[in-house]
């Protein structure tokens, strides 16, 4: 079992002072001073207040790799994700803990590493490729593709500071996708560029990933992050929250970011806005406030608006997502028509109620917007403020086409009916 | 931390295997690695080819550049201290004099200069791969070997014109430009660590070299301090450098007892850099 263990993180800790000597770039004048301002510090404060100076990007993390496993590294900003990856790639050191690691490294912390804008295109290549970690023969081996993956070679002998920055990324994208090391750690590389070579991207790192490499993907896009690998691990302010199966630890960092994970959501009047949203709970079939479900559960939406004077064209918005996926938009208008032909003054309490076997087990969350349709102007947005999860408590959906492994939005299972059989 | 590649799926009778890259908090003293440092003798190469291709770009010039410096140093030189001063230049044509010590002296203060600045003007690639930094000082002392080689040139174009053939001494020159070499790098070692967290440093190499010029024997034969002096004189590496390429190429008077001060000196400075170097090299992306 221990074999095949490519990467072994044990109690890993990054510690920083902040304010301190470290923040700016410090002068033989700073240092003087300091060191004769250090006395008279410890009088004028009760002890050494360090802690306060003290930031742990990192603190008690550890963790297993194993050869040929694809995991992304999910979390806010400021969770240690990329602090993490810095550490694994040697860039800076750990305060304490140990890392061994088995096998060449590749590290793509950013797009371009490396790149002088003085040089031509040809010339970055291998400059970058190099500072990458590629061999100079194995540049010039792989020169023609990399040219073909980043569709500029017309441009390939002049200076990169006349490139475009579509060009520029494309060059230092195509360098960075033909890294063949062991291990991989990328850290959002994934976030320039535009929607068709973002794809082209993502189709490179899935036939990485295949090609049985050890990958570590710090990633903030959870499509792609699922679609790429296929287990997890969440930080959480330098905390490992959660290390397991990939939709299991993404769910579990959108009900840790959703501003409040299931149950309630209230906000103050803002006499500013003429249609608002006051509150928001979820309700299961006996009206009990919940925010667990089991997929063949009824589940009903609470919504309290306001309305401070007469309007005209004014509906209440609610979208529900699932995986970044808006799966229901609804206005409160759809069922009472006369709400967008004149809607009256008024406090309204209402119940939206969901079909059962709808949604799919995971997370969805809701989201809520008042506008004037006929003026296409919103008035207020409230994202993400309800997350419920739906899980599969009641049934072994093992061998069913709505399981939540399998791939599908909806759970609704239509009626299947039988025409005709002919028995053989 | 060996970078070596080890087949981790070969483990034979319960051995444990070696992990190729080894991961800790920072310690005092941190060995050298010379193998890692020969594995990425590519890239030590990559650095230098860049920083000459970048120097003269979109230049008029271009290469010029390379001897427009000591040339012009040393007509001043000539008009002011050989002329006007009448300083003592040991029987060799005064403009010869200064620009044989020029050429060394130039590839000395460039290296230095380059190397000093070499992590911080590199600091963005520093921060996002990783590779023994100590690649970042090496490659500033030898992209001036470049600029060197053309002012060498000249240098020998000068000695025909002033009917010097240069002595069986010769044979020696390689040493002294290696003892140039490593000077530059044993104190921009130094520097170039002390820069990352101090800026101040920096700033004090022009000024630096300014009165390391006049310290040497450039303007000046060492010939002019009192014999007892002299020794001392070589705790300066440079003096014993100049003296030396003088004398291999124009036969002047052989450095003697200086040179063994000098390179000394310069042995002590180098180690003393390279440890200095590695236990500061922990903090580096931290502090850049």
């Amino acid at each position: 079992m221990s074999d095949d263990i490519v990467i072994r993180v044990k109690g890993l800790g990054k510690k920083y002072t902040i304010g301190g000597p470290q923040e700016k770039y410090h002068t033989i004048r700073d240092a003087i001073v300091n060191s004769v301002k250090a006395p008279f510090r410890r009088l004028t404060q009760q002890g050494t207040d360090q802690s306060r100076n003290e930031f742990w990007a990192l603190k008690d993390v550890s963790f297993d790799v194993h050869k040929g496993e694809v995991i992304g590294i999910i979390g806010r900003n400021g969770a240690g994700k990329s602090t993490l990856l810095k550490i694994l790639s040697r860039i800076t050191t750990p305060t304490e803990g140990e890392v061994d690691i088995f096998g060449r490294v590749g590290s793509l912390l950013e797009v371009g590493t490396g790149f002088h804008p003085e040089l031509t295109g040809r010339e970055n290549i291998f400059l970058s490729g190099s500072i990458l970690g590629m061999r100079k023969r194995e540049i010039e081996r792989k020169f023609d593709e990399i040219v073909k993956f980043s569709e500029i070679e017309k441009f390939i002998d002049t200076p990169v500071k006349r490139y475009s920055s579509g060009m520029y990324v494309r060059l230092a994208f195509a360098v960075a996708a033909h890294l063949e090391p062991e291990i991989l750690l990328i850290d959002e590389v994934l976030a320039v560029g535009d929607a068709a070579f973002q794809k082209k991207c993502l189709g490179k790192m899935g036939d990485v990933a295949k090609e049985g490499r050890t990958v570590l993907f710090v990633s903030h896009n959870m499509g792609a992050i699922t679609q790429i690998c296929k287990r997890g691990i969440f930080l959480n302010s330098g905390n490992l929250l959660d290390i397991g199966e990939i939709n299991a630890v993404v769910n579990k960092y959108i009900l840790n970011s959703t501003l409040n994970s299931g149950q309630y959501w209230s906000t103050t009047e803002d006499p500013n806005k003429p249609l608002q949203v006051l509150e928001i709970y979820v309700i299961d079939a006996n009206g009990k406030k919940s925010s667990l479900f089991d997929i063949s559960d009824t589940i009903k939406i609470v919504i309290k608006h306001r309305c401070t004077k007469e309007l005209i064209g004014a509906v209440v918005l609610v979208s529900i997502f699932s995986k970044g996926t808006e799966l229901i938009h609804t206005f409160d208008s759809d069922a009472h028509a006369d709400r967008l032909v004149k809607r009256q003054p008024g406090v309204y309490i209402d119940e939206i109620e969901l079909p059962k076997r709808l949604f799919k087990a995971g997370i969805i969350s809701i989201s809520t917007t008042t506008a004037f349709i006929h003026k296409s102007t919103t008035i207020e947005t409230n994202n993400d403020v309800i997350s419920v999860l739906i899980d599969e408590i009641q049934e072994d959906t093992s061998f069913k086409g709505y399981a939540a492994i399998r791939s599908g939005l909806l759970s609704i299972t239509p009626k299947w009916t039988n025409l005709n059989l002919n028995q053989i | 931390m060996t970078f070596s590649i080890s087949s981790y799926n070969e483990s034979q009778q319960g051995d444990t295997p070696v992990p190729t890259i080894v991961i800790r908090p920072p310690k005092k003293w941190v060995p050298i690695n010379f193998s890692e440092l020969w594995n990425y003798r590519e890239l030590l190469y990559f650095f230098v080819w860049r920083d000459v291709k970048i120097r003269y770009k979109q230049t008029a010039l271009g290469f010029a550049w390379a001897i427009i410096q000591p040339l012009f140093l040393m007509v001043v030189f000539t008009l002011f201290f050989g002329g006007l001063a009448k300083i003592p230049s040991e029987g060799i044509p005064y403009p010869l004099f200064s620009f044989a010590a020029l050429i060394p002296w130039t590839l000395f203060a460039e290296g230095l200069t380059r190397s000093t600045t070499s992590m911080v003007s590199n600091a963005n690639i520093m921060t996002k791969v990783y590779f023994p930094r100590l690649i970042m000082p090496i490659s500033g002392i030898l992209s001036p070997l470049v600029d060197f080689a053309i002012a060498f040139v000249i240098l020998i174009l000068m000695m025909v014109y002033f009917g010097f053939v240069p002595t069986i001494a010769i044979v020696i020159l390689p040493a002294f430009i290696l003892l140039a070499i490593m000077t530059s790098l044993a104190v921009g070692l130094w520097l170039s660590a002390l820069n990352v967290k101090y800026r101040d440093f920096q700033y004090t190499i022009p000024f630096l070299i300014q009165l390391w010029l006049f310290a040497s024997p450039v303007v000046y034969p060492s010939t002019l301090l009192p014999a007892q002096f002299r020794i001392l004189y070589g705790l300066n590496p440079m003096a014993g450098v100049i003296e030396g390429f003088r004398w291999a190429l124009l036969g002047t008077n052989p450095p003697e007892a200086m040179i063994l001060v000098s390179v000394g000196v310069v042995i002590l400075l180098l180690i003393g850099g390279l440890f200095y170097f590695k236990r500061m090299e922990q903090y580096f992306a931290d502090v850049v």
